[in-house]
This record gives C-alpha cells, sequence and structure tokens, in this order.
C-alpha cells in the first residue's frame, strides 16, 4: 500500500510537450509511471513521447481514464490547469510550476473547498510512490520502496530525507512535497492522514520551514490523531526576519512562523525533533527499531492473555464514538467529508 | 516589491482613496517650491525609503515655514536614513515627500493581507492606529478585528460595517470606510498586491476619514501582468549584492556572518545555513542557485559570494535531482579558476552523477575540501573558517 498513487495510477501530463512537460514526462515513463497521455491546447489529436495529446484535459479524461494530473505549465496558466483538471474531474493534480501569483491560488483554493479534488502544490517537487508510480521531478534512483512517508515543504530536503532512509534500509512507502508556496493544496495535516491510515507506512518524517502556522498545526494533529512515529525537522533557524528565502512562503512576518515557535509546538506534541537534517534517517530508524522491540513484546504478552481480535475491534468502535473533532480551522471538503469514517486513529490504538 | 509612500498614494488617488495633498520632491529647492504649491501654513516632510518607522528616526518633520521644509529635505537628502527595519547602513533617500498637514481627531490602524492560515484575504483593524501593529497584536491581541474575505462574495458590506463600529466610526464615517475599504479590495484584487497598509488613516477634525500613510507591496510573482508597476521599482532601495543576484535569476539574501554558502534548493540553503550555525559557525548568506543549477549559473553564484569581503570559507551544498552534480563540479572548478578564489572551499555533492563529480573535483588539482555528507560538510567548513586545518 502507499498514499496518493500506486502502481495502477493512470497519470495525464499537463504542459506535456513543452520543455519542461517533455523532460519529467520521459523520466516518468522510464521510473514505470503509468503515463496515458497529455494536454496541449491546440494539439490534440497529435503523438508525443508515443502517447496521445489533447486539447483538453475533459478530453484526455474520457479517453483515457486518468485519475491524475501532472502540471508543468508555466505560472501565468497554471491556476487555469489546476481548475481544468479539477473540473474534468482529476482526482489529484499536482502542480510542480513555481511562481504562481498567491491571489491566483487564493480562488483555486476556494474552488477546490467545493471539489473532490486533491492538489498537491504548486511549487513542489511532487509525489513518489518508490518503484511504482512518480509525478514529479524528484531524481526516481535515491527511493527505495520502503516503511518511512515523508512529507515536505522543500525539494531538496526532501531528497536528503530518502537518501537517508534508503542508506539505513527503511525506504519509503510514499513522499509528498506539499511546496514552497503560502497557499498551497494539501497540507501536513491532510498528508499526515493519509499517512496514519496506510499500512505500509510505518513511520512519518516531516520537514517543515519558517513562515506560516502549519507546522504548528501538524503538531496539534500529530498529538490528537497520530499513533506512529513521527520526526520533524524546521528548516530556517537562523533565517532573518522580514526576508524571504527562496520560498515564497518561508519568511518570518511579524514575529510569526519562527523556527523556534515551530520546534516548540513539536516538542509540546511530544514529536520527536531533529536540529540537523542530517539525522533524519538515523532517528526514524531508532524510533521503528524502538517500536519493533515494543511491539513484539506486547505480542507476547497479548498471546499469553486472551485472543487480541475481538477486544480490539471493540476498542476500535468505542473510540470513534468519543472521537475529538479535530482541529477547527480545517476546512471541510467533500473529499474529507466522504473519508471521514475512516478517518485515523488515535494514538496508541494502532497495532 | 515595494512602492514608495508618494507612488502608493498616486494609486490610492486613481481608486478615489482619499490622501492629502501632496507632492514628491528630489531637491530641497524643489521642495520648497512644492511646499509654496501646496499652500497652506503646515507641511510634513518624508523621507521616502522602503522602509517603516521613520518618524522616530528622524524621516519626518513638521515643521510651519517654507524655510523649515527646505532645511528638512536638505537634511534627508544628505544623509541615510537608519530606522529600526532597515540594517545599519540605513538607506540611501532620494527623493522627499511634502505634503499638506492634517488636522488629527483620531488614528486608526487599518491593512489588508493574506491570512495564511485561512488561504484567503483578510482586513486587519485596530482602533490604536500609529503604533506598532505587531506590538499592538503580542501586547492586546484583543484589539486586533479582522474580516476574512471570500473570494467568491468580496468584501461583503456588514464586513466592512463590522470592521467600521469595531473601529468606534460614528455616522458618515460608516459610509466613508465602506467605500475606502472597498476600493482597498479592489485595488488589492487589480493589482496582485501581498500587502495594502494604511498606518494611520485618521478621523480628522472635520471628521473624515484620511489615509495619511500608504504602504503597498506587490505579489512579485504577478509582476508579469502589471508592467505599469514593475516599472515603479526602485532598485537603490534594494541590498546591492541581493540585487545581483536576482540579474542572475539567483535567490540570496544577506546574512552578517564569515562562511559563504551556495547551495540547490530554498529548503536545503536554509538548511545548510543553520548546520553551519549548529556547528558554531556563522553564515554569510542564503544563495539558492535553483533547479536547473548551470556550470555558468554556478560561476556566477561563485563570483557573487566571493564579493563579500568578510567571507573566510566556502560551502558549496548539492543535492543534484535535476541538476547533474558532473554539471556542478565543472562550475566549481571553472569558478575557483576564474575568480582566483583564496579562500578554502568545501564541496559535498550528492545524487545524479555525484560519483563522477567527486572524482572530477579530486583530479581537478585545485585546493577543494571534500566532504563525505552534511555534517562532515559544516564541520570543514567551519574548521576551516577559524583557521582550523
Amino acid at each position: 500500500m502507499s498514499i496518493l498513487v500506486n502502481r495502477n495510477t493512470q497519470v495525464i501530463c499537463q504542459g506535456f510537450t513543452g520543455k519542461q512537460g517533455t523532460f519529467h514526462s520521459e523520466a516518468a515513463l522510464a521510473y514505470g509511471t503509468k503515463l496515458v497521455g497529455g494536454v496541449t491546447p491546440g494539439r490534440g489529436g497529435q503523438r508525443h513521447l508515443g502517447l496521445p495529446v489533447f486539447d483538453t484535459v475533459q478530453d484526455a479524461v474520457r479517453e483515457t481514464g486518468a485519475t491524475a494530473s501532472m502540471i508543468y505549465v508555466p505560472a501565468a496558466g497554471a491556476a487555469d490547469s489546476i481548475l481544468e483538471a479539477a473540473d474534468a474531474g482529476i482526482e489529484l493534480v499536482v502542480c510542480i510550476t513555481e511562481g504562481v501569483p498567491v491571489n491566483d491560488m487564493v480562488r483555486v483554493k476556494a474552488v477546490l473547498a467545493g471539489s473532490a479534488t486533491r492538489l498537491v502544490g504548486p511549487n513542489c517537487p511532487g509525489v513518489i510512490t518508490p518503484g511504482e508510480c512518480k509525478i514529479g521531478i524528484m531524481p526516481g534512483f535515491i527511493h527505495q520502496k520502503g516503511s518511512v512517508g515523508i512529507v515536505s515543504r522543500s525539494g531538496t530536503l526532501t531528497y536528503e530525507a530518502v537518501l537517508q532512509t534508503t542508506t539505513v534500509g527503511l525506504g519509503q512507502s510514499t513522499c509528498v512535497g506539499i511546496g514552497g508556496d503560502p497557499v498551497r493544496g494539501m497540507n501536513f495535516v491532510d498528508v499526515l492522514e493519509l499517512f496514519e491510515r496506510d499500512p505500509r507506512t510505518e513511520g512519518i518524517i516531516l520537514v517543515g520551514e519558517i513562515g506560516g502556522n502549519d507546522e504548528e498545526a501538524a503538531a496539534r494533529y500529530i498529538s490528537k490523531f497520530v499513533s506512529k512515529p513521527v520526526v520533524a525537522y524546521v528548516a530556517g533557524v537562523t533565517a532573518p526576519p522580514g526576508k524571504r528565502m527562496g520560498h515564497a512562503g518561508a519568511i518570518v512576518a511579524g514575529g510569526q512562523g519562527t523556527a523556534a515557535d515551530k520546534y516548540a509546538a513539536f516538542e509540546a506534541a511530544g514529536v520527536r525533533t531533529v536540529k540537523s537534517p542530517a539525522e533524519l534517517g538515523s532517528s526514524i530508524a531508532s524510533l521503528l527499531r524502538g517500536r519493533v522491540a515494543q511491539s513484539q513484546s506486547r505480542l507476547q504478552s497479548a498471546a499469553a492473555r486472551a485472543p487480541a481480535a475481538p477486544r480490539r475491534a471493540k476498542g476500535r468502535k468505542a473510540l470513534k464514538r468519543t472521537k475529538p473533532a479535530g482541529p477547527a480551522r480545517r476546512p471541510a471538503t467533500a473529499a474529507r467529508q466522504r473519508n471521514s469514517s475512516a478517518r485515523a486513529k488515535p494514538r496508541g490504538k494502532r497495532r | 516589491m515595494n512602492l514608495h509612500e508618494y507612488q502608493a498614494k498616486d494609486v490610492f488617488r486613481s481608486y478615489g482613496i482619499p490622501v492629502p495633498l501632496g507632492r514628491v520632491a528630489a531637491s530641497a529647492d524643489e521642495a520648497a517650491e512644492a511646499a509654496a504649491a501646496l499652500g497652506g501654513s503646515v507641511w510634513v516632510v518624508k523621507a521616502q525609503v522602503h522602509a517603516g518607522g521613520r518618524g522616530k528616526a528622524g524621516g519626518v518633520k513638521l515643521t510651519r515655514d517654507i524655510e523649515g521644509v527646505r532645511s528638512a529635505a536638505a537634511d534627508m537628502l544628505s544623509r541615510r536614513l537608519v530606522t529600526q527595519q532597515t540594517s545599519a547602513e540605513g538607506l540611501p533617500v532620494s527623493q522627499v515627500y511634502v505634503e499638506s498637514g492634517s488636522d488629527i481627531a483620531r488614528e486608526i490602524y487599518l491593512s489588508l493581507t493574506l491570512n495564511r492560515d485561512r488561504g484567503r484575504i483578510a482586513f486587519i483593524g485596530s482602533a490604536a492606529g500609529g503604533m506598532d501593529i505587531e506590538e499592538v497584536a503580542h501586547r492586546t491581541p484583543e484589539k486586533i478585528l479582522s474580516a476574512v474575505i471570500h473570494p467568491a462574495a468580496g468584501l461583503a458590506a456588514y464586513q466592512a460595517r463590522d470592521l467600521a463600529f469595531g473601529l468606534g466610526l460614528t455616522g458618515g464615517q460608516i459610509g466613508e470606510f465602506q467605500s475606502l475599504t472597498a476600493a482597498l479590495y479592489r485595488l488589492y484584487i487589480d493589482k496582485d498586491l501581498s500587502l495594502v497598509e494604511i498606518n494611520p488613516l485618521i478621523v480628522t477634525k472635520a471628521g473624515s476619514l484620511l489615509a495619511l500613510d500608504a504602504k503597498i507591496n506587490v505579489d512579485d510573482n504577478a509582476l508579469f501582468r502589471h508592467p505599469e508597476l514593475a516599472q515603479l521599482r526602485d532598485s537603490s532601495q534594494e541590498d546591492p549584492m541581493e540585487r545581483r543576484a536576482a540579474e542572475h535569476d539567483l535567490n540570496y539574501v544577506s546574512l552578517d556572518g564569515d562562511i559563504a554558502c551556495m547551495v540547490n534548493g530554498a529548503g536545503l540553503a536554509m538548511a545548510t545555513m543553520d548546520l553551519i550555525k549548529l556547528h558554531r559557525g556563522h553564515p554569510a548568506n542564503f544563495l539558492d542557485v535553483g533547479g536547473g543549477a548551470t556550470s555558468e549559473r554556478v560561476t556566477a553564484a561563485f563570483e557573487l559570494i566571493l564579493s563579500n569581503p568578510k567571507v573566510r570559507a566556502v560551502l558549496v551544498n548539492i543535492f543534484g535531482g535535476i541538476v547533474r552534480c558532473d554539471l556542478i563540479a565543472e562550475g566549481v572548478i571553472n569558478a575557483v579558476k576564474k575568480v582566483n578564489v583564496k579562500v578554502p572551499v568545501v564541496v559535498r555533492l550528492e545524487g545524479t552523477n555525484a560519483d563522477k563529480a567527486r572524482e572530477m573535483l579530486a583530479k581537478s588539482g585545485l585546493a577543494i575540501t571534500p566532504a563525505t555528507d552534511l555534517t562532515d560538510a559544516a564541520r570543514k567548513v567551519v574548521a576551516l573558517a577559524k583557521g582550523q586545518k
């Protein structure tokens, strides 16, 4: 299992015949992604990289049955491309494009709040389930199928986490780069919810950075709903206030969004934090090792008592009734409401 | 991108937002002429810089005679203005704004910007105008009013009324405030702004609203569709190193340490600075060479970071994704040869073609210190900057 994408995900590329679209579509195909076509308005009916080109996303979806789209169109048209994909019923839209005007994203976000489409990005490296499906600009070869879910606001820092988890032999279930813009699609909380539900994911690495309050929201969510071990790192301890550090969203403004506040929030939530990005892999490995030892001893003691299965089912039902409502600020999208019955289980109850 | 106050007030006028009469001047004589042309008996001379806190720093002077206008302008134009929000060097003042004095009954704070938690534009208002709003928010958060705007509905009249009542406005001021906030929201959306701030918005003794100050920031990502705003850029107000970097499409931020960094990716660039600090060194800059770094860009980046005289060592930290490490290595080798680098250079390369790149660096015969990983890189560069081998 994995989250968001797997070996059966059928993907189209918007901005397919452009330079970026072509380059990364070739890489996706080489990785084994089920890329089934692409969209470039005005070039419908042609073929590109051996695949059909369509004028509209609607056409592409009708002809190919694609459920995911990766967007490589220039910034001026990126918001429009996201809206087009959502309107055509695409379930997962991954927008790689950097430099999308913020007000465009404000409008997009308002539209998506009423749709079942999930958006990742913009200004992000994309989503990858190792060995199955790569949608984005990340180097495929550093990944390895495995057990750690990675969610990050930064591209190259995601690669650091990936390489380290590969090196320690854990590998990754799915990696989601949510992007460095202030207004974006999926946030930490949305991805954490999916990782918590995914049986393949045993531990989670979260890479945050200065700006906004999304790490704080993630910390609150983890303390309430995430039972799996989480390691968090926050970039930008040394960033001067009022300066935009490369990413449009990476700015400490009015004393808000500092790395210190974010670390404090994670620590208060009981999340393992690391002050060096070089320690992400070793920290999640040590947490998971501890967990294996713990669950083994639990299993032994459980085996000595009554059969576990019926008790566990009962426990779950009871928990569902008393489950807290979750952070108040999260918008209730249609997708989430639909999924709410399969919501993340509270801490400590997953065996 | 920031606008000067006089530019922002021109934009305000074109949207029907009430501002005092004023004229911009580039010399003391021009300032005196401006005051004479404006008429009246009280004038305010304001230094035009891209920073707040001008009042306390001597960048705003009220005067009751034309000679006072002339001398205030001469003083401001002769030196750089250092405020709480600038660096110690301050900013150059090449223009002053001369404005008719206003009778102030009350001062209010009003701004419009992105609320990141909600992903929407929001008004922020406070009856405690003319003060540092961040301090107000910190000490007395209950005094901060907010109206979050749904992009489909726009600013609703009731939201404007709520704010107006909350700010203690009465009678005809309510209607004035509604028109003013509607105009501000239209302006914000039309021009793709990231901030518009009026501090203070005043109630005059005659009882009407007037924007005494005006601050506008434009979303850089949207400048491509606003050439009329793009041409208002005043690059003299920008950090010269950051300006040079922007010309090469490099993301650069000056810091005050002595270890220069060259990194790909904004997150990794921040993390590299943090790592240097963690190992008790001091980063000299943030530099993201970007995902599509070429050999030429690496050379340009090297020249840039080495033009900072404080630099005592350089750390190159690249995780090659799309970027091939061998191309980066080639750029580093060319740069070290071309720029005549006199300080130690530590290089850590990982990712696509990293082995080939390491081999190229080793064979180059140049004094480049290879690092095996992040921690090794940080340790080595900090030691070298401190003069330890």
